[in-house]
């Protein structure tokens, strides 16, 4: 049965990129063991606008998991720490009365703070459009069971694809690395026959715009897999080093030839 | 006075498309970079159409008011897509897809666009799968299948239970290319304000930046909506938070014919309310229904039992009961409407009554935990997150919410709305699935949309444009204008000052549309219901407090103004609801059903799409656009 907390938040105050935050101090009570965390941040801003106060600016969307907009570092840990699970999933049944609550926005150099806890993730957007993709024009496809997979590469590339971009892999890791969401990425077209053909030049496209966006160095720490709430296996990133260090042997840049014709 | 010609090709349904495809016009080459498409929304019909647009050479512009286009609400769909390829040979085939989904929508759709979409449901697996969509596999590689409600058949792919988010994911990556290689032009945290029609046609768009609140016009030579369905007007649904009606609304105002803002589908599993705080409700997907089987206590002695506590002969399994050769996998709407009934008769279970059982423990007992977990993990442990229950020891408690519209901006066969110019595709549209949508078919319809479909139909349109005259000069009247009243607009949420938040607002309008236009509806209830939305509506004109500035990030300010538009759009709901004094699909008039409670249709006066047409300062009006079945027998659905 739903019991009610009394909690005590601080929250990352931050009207905008160019002004210092703080963290502010708020009394939320009554709020139901049923809610999700979400829902309680929905309590609080219904308090402030009462009082005249500016709302608390968070991401969300699906607020069921799958959109990857929501975010918050609560208690010092990506979407609070529970195992696979996301901030808006995070329920309140976790917390215990009178508890008292630190959410801040993603902490990273390459996800610059817009406001409060929306923090800038238009870096991974860069990333995949270096070459998160397989080039297949629409209406060029050959009959689906035409490249068969086998069972065990689809379910693979699949455990890989799951990953919803949130960026708590980056919050997570001490070096701000975006290691696990590029592997990611790449594992889940490389584990698939239609992914082999820009296979090396994929990998190091991809790594190079990472590495040009900010983001820090991957040192094996592993806190990104903890904290993944799609628990992406870390072993994405070892076949992404393999795929690297093949690549930079192999593929040399791409050069455009006419072949004549005409 | 709107125009109404569907174009719908000549000839037999099965050579219309064909017909279509050679018949409309095509734009060279070399100077396909000389038009400009704005492309709204990027999920599965927008993204996909921004892409494929791009590879054929347009000069594209995308926005979403997302962070970022993967994150379209296109993501959260669960369950599959269908497609008729019948790799299961088990007697599918364009046709009976075709059926199926005219039977399905009860009626009420197009026979020449539904069987265009069936027509290119192969392709879309082909190129969905060429694109590396995981989808599931069987052990020699071959595609794996399974089935949804009102289906015969095993027609839908998936990719475990997040079928959606690998096709979004798909769409996103073809997306992304195109924005890498510059041929099209992103615009994520942008909020399209309004459309702008310059002598009768959309030219453009006024657009906020939602980051730093600047708003700005946008010119094209042909804009597109993809801007999904408007079920958040009931507060509660599935939909994402953001998911809003303003686009298709604002661009109804602006003479975009509405067709049946009626038609919204109740999905029947998902997880029941818990209480006032509840933010949106959370679907379980239909595909549960293969393994899952739905009951409630025979007797009211029994509500209150635990699960476990009630013998098997004391449980009525109502679906398996109502619907024999459906059973659990009965299409969405019937299935809703038995659990409604069910809990009204008080035989519902768990807090307040509003609920029942979807039970796993004979599929458990039959193929093992494991096999069940691999074919459900994901949604089983989604449950338990939510719930704080574990479904592989007790049975889930689901309930009917809103999840999806049928209704949209009317269009005619190429996709265009009554503005020409103006594009529509997706969800937004109202084209391919009548009263009811079947499972699996909404990520059918937005990729058949944007993949295969519109780069054909704009072609038509765009040759007929002259690539320099007739590009408005974003900076000329025709856009300042527009710029100047969305201003005015946000102004005034900004400077009414008053008490009660927006979320208060949506949500009292939320509980007036549930209660009076949801999953039935009276006439007493609809003139009920417009009676207070325009009192709740003049309330929040001059109560709602909107904190925060215009020319910065506030996402008070962005919900202000969906749910401004919601607040009219609710009214035409229940005016559409009102006039059509029949039951069909999801439209259920508790005034017009059979003696066993089942919807029933009146041909002779409703076998139409309802088109409103906004009039300012007055009643809408309503038009008609007459449904003609050659294919499919008109008669009365039963899955018994």
């Amino acid at each position: 049965m739903s019991d009610l907390l009394d909690l005590t938040l601080h929250v990352w105050r931050q009207p905008n990129p160019k002004t210092p935050g703080k963290l502010v101090t708020y009394k939320v009570q009554g709020v139901s063991t049923h809610a999700s965390f979400l829902e309680m941040l929905d309590i609080l801003n219904e308090q402030l606008n009462a009082k005249g106060e500016e709302p608390v600016a968070f991401d969300h969307d699906c607020r069921e998991g799958i959109c990857g907009t929501c975010s918050l570092m609560i208690n010092g840990r990506p979407h609070g720490g529970q195992r696979a699970t996301t901030t808006c999933q995070l329920h309140m049944r976790v917390f215990r009365n009178n508890d008292e609550i630190w959410i801040e926005p993603w902490r990273a150099a390459a996800f610059p703070v817009i406001k409060d806890l929306c923090v800038d993730r238009t870096a991974f957007d860069r990333v995949i459009a270096a070459g998160g993709f397989i080039t297949a024009n629409a209406g060029s496809a050959p009959d689906a069971n035409d490249v068969l997979v086998p069972k065990e590469s689809a379910d693979r590339a699949m455990d890989a694809a799951a990953c919803i971009g949130c960026g708590a892999c980056v919050a997570a890791c001490p070096n701000g690395s975006a290691m696990l969401f590029v592997a990611a990425k790449l594992a889940h077209l490389h584990h698939l026959p239609q992914g082999q053909s820009e296979k090396e030049h994929r990998t190091k496209s991809m790594v190079g715009v990472m590495d040009a966006a900010g983001f820090g160095n991957c040192s094996n720490h592993y806190e990104c897999e903890a904290a993944c709430p799609k628990q992406i296996p870390r072993d994405v990133m070892a076949l992404t080093n393999r795929d690297y260090a093949k690549a930079a042997f192999i593929h040399r840049d791409r050069e455009t030839k006419s072949d004549g014709a005409g | 006075m709107i125009s109404l010609d569907s174009r719908i090709p000549s000839g037999p349904v099965e050579q219309k498309w064909s017909k279509a495809k050679f018949d409309l016009k095509l734009v060279n080459p070399a100077n396909k970079r000389k038009y400009k498409v704005i492309v709204v929304g990027s999920g599965l019909a927008g993204g996909a159409a921004a892409a494929t647009l791009a590879e054929l050479g347009y000069d594209v512009a995308c926005f979403c008011f997302q962070d970022s286009p993967r994150r379209a609400h296109s993501i959260a769909a669960q369950g599959g897509i269908n497609a008729a390829k019948n790799y299961q040979n088990d007697g599918d085939s364009i046709h009976r897809l075709f059926y199926d989904t005219v039977k399905g929508g009860d009626f009420r759709a197009r026979e020449a666009n539904v069987h265009r979409l069936a027509e290119v449901s192969v392709d879309i697996i082909d190129q969905c799968a060429a694109m590396g969509v995981p989808f599931a596999r069987e052990y020699g590689g071959t595609l794996a299948n399974r089935s949804f409600g009102g289906a015969q058949v095993s027609r839908t792919f998936y990719a475990r239970g997040q079928t959606g988010q690998q096709l979004l994911l798909g769409v996103y990556a073809a997306l992304s290319r195109q924005i890498g290689s510059g041929k099209v032009k992103m615009f994520p945290r942008t909020e399209m304000l309004d459309v702008v029609v310059d002598n009768g046609r959309a030219v453009g768009i006024v657009a906020r930046d939602l980051v730093t609140g600047e708003i700005k016009s946008h010119s094209a030579h042909a804009v597109i909506l993809a801007t999904g369905g408007y079920g958040n007007v009931f507060y509660l649904s599935t939909n994402a938070k953001g998911c809003n009606v303003t686009a298709t609304y604002r661009a109804h105002k602006k003479g975009a014919g509405f067709a049946n803002p009626c038609f919204t589908q109740i999905h029947p599993t998902c997880i029941p309310v818990s209480g006032d705080f509840q933010s949106k409700l959370t679907l379980m997907s239909e595909s549960l229904r293969n393994d899952g089987r739905v009951w409630v206590p025979k007797t009211k002695a029994d509500i209150g039992k635990r699960p476990s506590e009630i013998a098997a002969d004391s449980r009525d399994y109502y679906l398996e009961r109502k619907y024999p050769s459906f059973g659990n996998l009965s299409p969405r709407d019937i299935a809703s409407r038995a659990a409604k009934e069910q809990c009204d008769d008080g035989r519902g279970v768990g807090p307040g009554g509003r609920g029942v059982y979807l039970d796993f423990a004979d599929a458990i007992k039959r193929d093992g935990e494991n096999t069940i977990r691999e074919k459900y993990g994901n949604l089983f442990e989604m449950y338990e997150r939510i719930t704080g229950e574990n479904p592989y020891r007790v049975p889930m408690r689901i309930y009917p919410a809103v999840h999806y519209t049928m209704g949209g901006l009317w269009v005619d066969y190429n996709l265009q709305s009554s503005i020409p110019g103006l594009f529509c595709l997706g969800e937004a549209n109202f084209s391919d699935h009548g009263a009811n949508r079947l499972g699996a078919s909404a990520l059918m319809q937005g990729l058949a949309d944007g993949y295969f479909i519109i780069n054909y139909t704009l072609g038509n349109y765009l040759a007929g444009l002259n690539a320099q005259k007739d590009l408005v000069d974003a900076k000329g009247a025709a856009f300042s204008d527009v710029e100047s009243s969305v201003k005015t607009k946000l102004d005034k949420l900004l400077g009414i000052g008053g008490k009660r938040s927006v979320d208060s607002f949506h949500k009292e309008l939320g509980n007036i549309m549930w209660e009076n236009c949801g999953m039935a509806r009276s006439k007493d209830s609809l003139e009920h219901a417009l009676q207070v939305i325009p009192k709740l509506r003049e309330q929040f004109w001059s109560d709602v407090s909107v904190l925060g500035g215009k020319d910065t990030f506030n996402q008070s300010l962005e919900k202000a103004g969906r749910v401004a538009d919601f607040l009219e759009f609710g009214e035409l709901m229940c005016k559409d609801a009102l006039v059509r004094e029949e039951s069909c699909g999801g439209h259920f008039r508790v005034e017009h059903q059979t003696p066993d409670g089942e919807a029933k249709r009146d041909d002779e006066k409703f076998c139409h799409a309802a088109v409103w047409e906004y009039v300012e300062g007055s009643e809408p009006v309503r038009h008609v656009e007459p449904l003609v079945f050659e294919n499919v027998k008109l008669a009365t659905r039963s899955y018994k």
